[in-house]
């Protein structure tokens, strides 16, 4: 079987110092969007599926896990965040703790059961759990079924930031995005990063080396969990509803599709992947049901054709890592 | 009394389409090395082959059942051909993207020209009415459907078990290179598995058809339950993929009668446990 990633150059200094500069532009890019006239709900939007992405990429560039069911981390933190802000009435930054605490709990679970079985089993899995909550959800009387959780208040931000404001939501959604990247970039360059790359290459061999590669897997599962519960939580102040699109499994596949167009296992493809695909999706509106024709279409040519994604085509273009 | 028989029916019948599914997906991985996420999206292809073959053709159910296995055993052949069989050697990961995508385009497709409600199907003449078995009604084509879906899950474990066919199948999954040297097309047999496995999927489709409507989202439901009964089963063994996707029908059937909440969720519930105690699956070998 052939690695996802073939070509990951190794950490250097000049792969590092690559790096730090494509982040910065792309964080002096994202800060100054608020003065270019581009919509900012479109912006802070994809922002959230960025982080989403990066954090689902964290499982499969990194550990070589498909998850097919990492709707399930965004939708259960929605969900939990909703109800705390609405129902119990916790102020913005308790909620989101609320909700991204559910998604560890519920990635320390569904991590748990899932990481037994390899491969596409792995996939299925996840899959089938998610598919479990959906049903669950639909069924709770707390998410209100069919309608979601709807008007949810955006509150104070510790009691200073009014998140009514865009611009302020803008810029911690932003803030929220960059930590929670930078949290991702440190773990993939941390020894606990370089055992999980050692996992993808070579299972029984990280196994006869001495790692307990179910560990590893399963600390990894539930940070991308946990993570992808952050975007959760943080999308419920962008959308201002949880509904059960966000757990249904076709969200679980735009997910793998954003990270794909992207580049599976690079930095900054999962990023790239998430502002197209949301891009599509808000431009072709338009076209109706054609618009999942085209997602299956790029799906197939992503396989097919350019299997790196674009940031990893650029990248093994330049010789470069990002 | 009445309901629990009905219940167990139902059951049974959404064993047969289980079963049928996935068997058709154990057959396609055995020799492919691919989970087919198009699968579901190729079932309900043949479900609307039998609609298109009735409303533009006049060509009844029975022929339906012949023709709509073949046409979209031929379509899958050409999927394979074409895009399939250049994954080969790669991480099966890509198998399961590159099948989503067809999926994604063939029941984007369908909801395009027939959108997303159900179009009817009647049910042969020959198969209409019921019988009244004593302690229960039956309708006849509800018999039908699990009888013979029963008869072409065995003709195809005979097949893959008893027949010489089989037997090189069998040995082109073990070693591709050795049956290869002895003079095997063993190209040509995967794209034959696949057009196989397909056409196993479109007979479900069509005997799906005069039961519930024929949808473009018909398959994409169901194959994530019949993703849970393979992970249940452990797609080891043609037969275990068999049984367990009638035993799941009816343990369903079972739950729909004494605790209805549940009768969408027990299947994942029964895989959950199942994993926890064998990972593997109840006849998997390790994956």
């Amino acid at each position: 079987m052939s690695a996802l990633t073939d070509d990951t150059l190794p950490i250097t200094p000049r792969a590092m110092r690559d790096e730090m500069i494509v982040f910065a532009a792309m964080a002096l890019l994202l800060a100054v969007v608020p003065f270019t006239g581009i919509y900012p709900f479109f912006v802070m939007q994809a922002l959230c599926f960025a982080l989403l992405a990066c954090a689902f990429n964290l499982l499969i560039g990194y550990g070589g896990l498909l998850s097919f069911g990492h709707a399930m981390f965004l939708g259960t933190a929605g969900y939990v965040s909703a109800h705390a802000l609405k129902v119990w009435g916790l102020p913005p930054e308790l909620g989101i703790v609320v909700g991204t605490a559910a998604a560890a709990l519920l990635g320390l679970v569904t991590g748990y059961i899932s990481i037994k079985r390899q491969g596409i089993y792995f996939s299925m899995i996840t899959l089938a759990l998610s598919q479990l909550l959906y049903f669950l959800y639909l069924q709770a009387p707390f998410t209100h079924g069919e309608d979601g959780i709807q008007g949810i208040p955006q509150g104070h931000l510790f009691g200073i930031f009014d998140l009514s404001k865009p611009l302020v939501l803008y810029y911690v959604v932003l803030v929220g995005f960059l930590g929670g990247f930078l949290l991702i970039y440190r773990t993939i360059n941390s020894p606990f990063g370089e055992v999980l790359k050692s996992i993808r290459e070579n299972e029984p061999r990280a196994i006869s080396l001495g790692y307990k590669t179910d560990q590893y897997k399963l600390l990894a599962f539930i940070l991308s969990g946990t993570l992808a519960g952050f975007a959760g939580s943080l999308k419920v102040f962008v959308a201002q509803n949880a509904s059960l699109t966000d757990v249904h499994w076709s969200m679980s596949g735009e997910i793998v599709l954003m990270t794909l167009v992207g580049g599976l296992g690079t930095i900054f493809g999962p990023v790239v992947g998430a502002f197209v695909i949301i891009a599509m999706q808000q431009y072709l509106a338009g076209f109706g049901q054609w618009v999942t024709v085209i997602q299956g279409v790029i799906f197939v040519s992503c396989v097919l054709l350019f299997r790196r994604g674009l940031v990893g085509e650029l990248a093994h273009l330049l010789r470069r890592s990002l | 009394m009445q309901a629990l028989y009905a219940q167990l029916l139902v059951g049974l019948i959404n064993g047969s389409f289980y079963a049928l599914l996935s068997l058709g997906l154990a057959v396609i991985f055995g020799m492919l090395n691919i989970i087919n996420f198009a699968h579901g999206a190729l079932y309900m292809m043949g479900a609307f082959v039998a609609y298109f073959l009735l409303n533009l053709g006049g060509i009844n159910y029975w022929w339906a059942l012949i023709i709509a296995p073949v046409v979209v055993g031929i379509f899958g052949m050409i999927l394979e051909r074409t895009m399939l069989q250049w994954l080969a050697g790669l991480d099966h990961l890509y198998g399961l993207l590159l099948t989503f995508g067809i999926a994604l385009i063939v029941q984007g497709v369908f909801q395009n020209y027939f959108g997303s409600s159900g179009l009817p199907y009647s049910i042969p003449d020959q198969l209409k009415g019921g019988v009244n078995l004593g302690f229960m009604f039956l309708p006849v084509y509800r018999g039908w459907v699990v009888v013979f879906s029963l008869v072409v899950c065995l003709a195809t474990w005979f097949l893959i078990e008893k027949t010489q066919l089989g037997a090189y199948l069998r040995a082109a999954t073990e070693n591709p290179t050795l049956v290869r040297a002895f003079g095997i097309n063993v190209p040509r047999m995967i794209t034959l598995t696949y057009g196989l496995g397909v056409g196993l999927a479109a007979l479900a489709g069509v005997l799906s058809a005069p039961i519930n409507q024929v949808r473009p989202l018909m398959g994409a439901d169901l194959i994530i339950v019949v993703f849970a009964v393979v992970v249940i089963g452990g797609m080891g063994s043609i037969m275990g993929s068999i049984i367990t996707g009638f035993a799941l029908g009816v343990i369903e059937g079972l739950t729909k009668y004494f605790y209805p909440e549940a009768s969408n969720t027990v299947v994942f519930v029964l895989m959950v446990v199942v994993l926890l105690v064998k990972p593997t699956g109840l006849t998997g070998r390790a994956a």
